[in-house]
């Protein structure tokens, strides 16, 4: 399998009065094509700045992103409109990501008419025709605007737009969130259709992990702008090195009364990302801290093969 | 026997607008023992904070009306009380705790000031005798009493939830209805959370209404569940009936909404289509257009009236007859 997108040592610091703020630090990360990466974390933890790293939404700090092997970190505006035929974007809020004053289908023509993909107008109309169709949305709603519309019909909207250009690459950030569970299962369902139907490989941002479950091929766990560990998602289900991901599993509510695993209360909240210091970021909540936790921040590196994780201990947990 | 503490019945509520009536809630029956917890599950739109707002007489008012129903509470109709006498309860006897910590504290006083206020309007306490409840309140919450002259910004999202939970039961109420209290939380702070309510639940003796869509949340804190759609209680029992004997294909299609972390499933069966809307709800059985068991009758049925399955555990829909079995 080929690697459609790469990321070394990204990097994203946002100046704030108070400091540095280090929303995405040295993330490393492979995606294959066609293959879906899950990002978890919670709030603050960085998993939206570096979907939209990715997109140059947002201008990263340092490191490297690869895209296809092609070296995309550093691009004038003109490469980056280039770039987004081929990587687009599905937000979280399908109240707020779609302008009010536009129709159904001129939403989803847009991005077409930007590009300039077709000459005439029955051929933009007929490509949004295809479009509605393809996200199950019918031709009643064309000349809707989004408020007359549902969320989840909205967030078809959304994915519509998204798959216009045809892209390689989709970053999905919380596609699903504002969603009720049932309309979630339907947009779900209706993107990972989509992805076998298109080869589209996506990345997407969740603080849900029985969603990022559901989805994804790989996991990746972030934690205060760091992976804090990547594998497999049978794998991580299965074992897990970094105690916050512990912690995060044991956490999730489950609608089920035969709940029998150990379950643990994180102590604190967040600490906060502005200057972080050199100590683990996890060490302030972790159970398990040591003397070297507070002292030095531990090498992100890979346990079991395909496994990595960051934790001075990860060794002893084999 | 338990005692009950609230008893809902048959109550109806509507908003009343330019586009129609939204009928928001349709005949809601249900009940609270002493000291148990009851969790009402339900969509965006099912009715579930309308119920809740309709016992605390919150509604709007207008467009919500009450159009029918009692609410039953330690004996007597809250319907029935004036606006003064509802003061009296609110806070004291039955009090709530709402979705949004960031925005249900008031930003210019300090969270010290905001309990001790419920405690002025309630109690006869000195002042320093009012500032001790509070501090000790706050510890009991989980918060250092040292913070007591701290405003709520200086707190962080799952602190400020449990300053409004210590305002909630400062006055040690009877009932507590908690709307949502821990949808905008992360889940580690929603753990933390879900394991105060369940302490303090226990320590102080208090019956509960958790509002939610979540029933991960209701695994973690209920004794019983009602499932509401548009506005209809479509089943109700307790949490082991619902979640190991579940009935209604509502409910069934909740259960499969949601992905699993214990098993591997390809596909998500979800249910298809959408809510009705409230301003014209299906005649027959709100559900109908949306269920893979819908029979003729099903569309047709003036009122559906919930069989018993299993001790308490009733259902509003004409696949089954009483005793449980299916009907043919």
């Amino acid at each position: 399998m080929s690697i459609l997108i790469e990321t070394r040592n990204l990097k994203k610091y946002f100046n704030t009065p108070k400091g540095l703020l280090h929303a995405v630090d040295d993330v490393s990360l492979q995606i294959e094509h066609g293959k879906t990466l899950g990002i978890v974390g919670e709030s603050g933890c960085g998993k939206s700045t570096f979907g939209r790293l990715l997109l140059h939404l947002l201008d990263s700090t340092g490191g490297q992103m690869l895209f296809e092997d092609k070296d995309i970190t550093n691009v004038n505006k003109k490469q980056i409109k280039e770039l987004r035929k081929d990587m687009q974007m599905i937000f979280q809020d399908p109240y707020a990501s779609l302008n009010p004053r536009m129709t159904v289908s001129e939403i989803i023509m847009e991005p077409l008419q930007i590009y300039k993909v077709y000459k005439s107008r029955q051929e933009y109309e007929n490509r949004v025709k295809e479009l509605m169709q393809v996200v199950g949305l019918t031709d009643k709603v064309a000349r809707s605007y989004p408020h007359e519309l549902d969320g989840g019909r909205r967030q078809r909207i959304g994915v519509g737009r998204a798959l216009a250009l045809s892209p390689k690459f989709i970053v999905c950030d919380e596609p699903v969130s504002a969603l009720d569970v049932s309309i979630q299962a339907q947009i779900l369902n209706l993107m990972q259709d989509l992805q076998k139907e298109f080869g589209l490989t996506y990345i997407f941002v969740t603080h849900d992990l029985s969603v990022v479950k559901h989805i994804s091929d790989d996991i990746c766990v972030m934690y205060l702008g760091i992976v804090v560990e990547k594998c497999p998602t049978k794998e991580l289900f299965k074992k897990q090195y970094h105690p916050y991901t512990k912690a995060l599993l044991s956490a999730i509510p489950r609608p089920s009364l035969k709940r029998n695993d150990q379950r643990i209360v994180l102590k604190g909240e967040l600490t906060s990302p502005i200057n972080p210091g050199p100590a683990c970021r996890f060490a302030s909540r972790c159970a398990e801290a040591k003397e070297i936790c507070r002292r030095e921040s531990p090498a992100y590196g890979e346990v079991t093969p395909g496994h990595f994780t960051a934790c001075h201990f990860a060794h002893n947990f084999k | 026997m338990e005692k009950t503490i609230l008893e809902i019945k048959d109550l109806s509520i509507e908003y009343r607008t330019d586009e129609g009536r939204a009928k928001a809630a349709n005949r809601v029956s249900l009940s609270i023992n002493e000291n148990e917890t009851l969790g009402l599950v339900g969509e965006t739109g099912a009715g579930k904070t309308t119920t809740a707002l309709g016992i605390m007489c919150l509604l709007p008012d207008p467009p919500g009306k009450v159009t029918g129903g009692e609410i039953i509470f330690q004996g007597e109709d809250l319907l029935k009380k004036s606006d003064e006498q509802m003061r009296k309860i609110r806070g004291k006897q039955i009090s709530m705790i709402f979705q949004d910590p960031m925005t249900s504290l008031n930003p210019v006083l300090t969270v010290g000031e905001q309990i001790a206020e419920v405690l002025y309007l309630h109690s006869e306490m000195s002042r320093d005798k009012v500032e001790e409840e509070a501090k000790k309140i706050l510890e009991l919450v989980g918060i250092s009493r040292d913070r007591f002259h701290e405003f709520p910004h200086q707190f962080s999202g799952g602190m400020k939830q449990r300053v409004v939970i210590a305002i909630a039961l400062v006055c040690n109420p009877a009932l507590l209805i908690a709307d949502e209290p821990t949808t905008a939380l992360d889940v580690t702070i929603q753990f933390q959370v879900l394991q105060l309510i369940n302490d303090l639940k226990q320590r102080l003796r208090t019956s509960m209404l958790l509002i939610t869509h979540d029933l991960g949340v209701v695994a973690e804190v209920c004794d019983r569940v009602a499932i509401i759609y548009a506005g209809e209680i479509v089943e109700i029992g307790s949490i082991q009936e619902i979640f190991e004997n579940t009935k209604h294909p509502y409910t069934v299609g909740l259960f499969n909404s949601i992905p699993d972390l214990d098993e591997e499933r390809d596909r998500l069966e979800g249910i298809d289509g959408l809510m009705p809307d409230p301003t014209e709800l299906p005649e027959g059985c709100k559900f109908a257009p949306r269920c893979k068991h819908c029979k003729p009758e099903c569309e047709t049925a003036q009122s559906i009236e919930p069989v018993d399955i299993a001790g308490d555990h009733k259902v509003r829909c004409l696949l089954y007859r009483a005793s449980g079995e299916v009907t043919q």
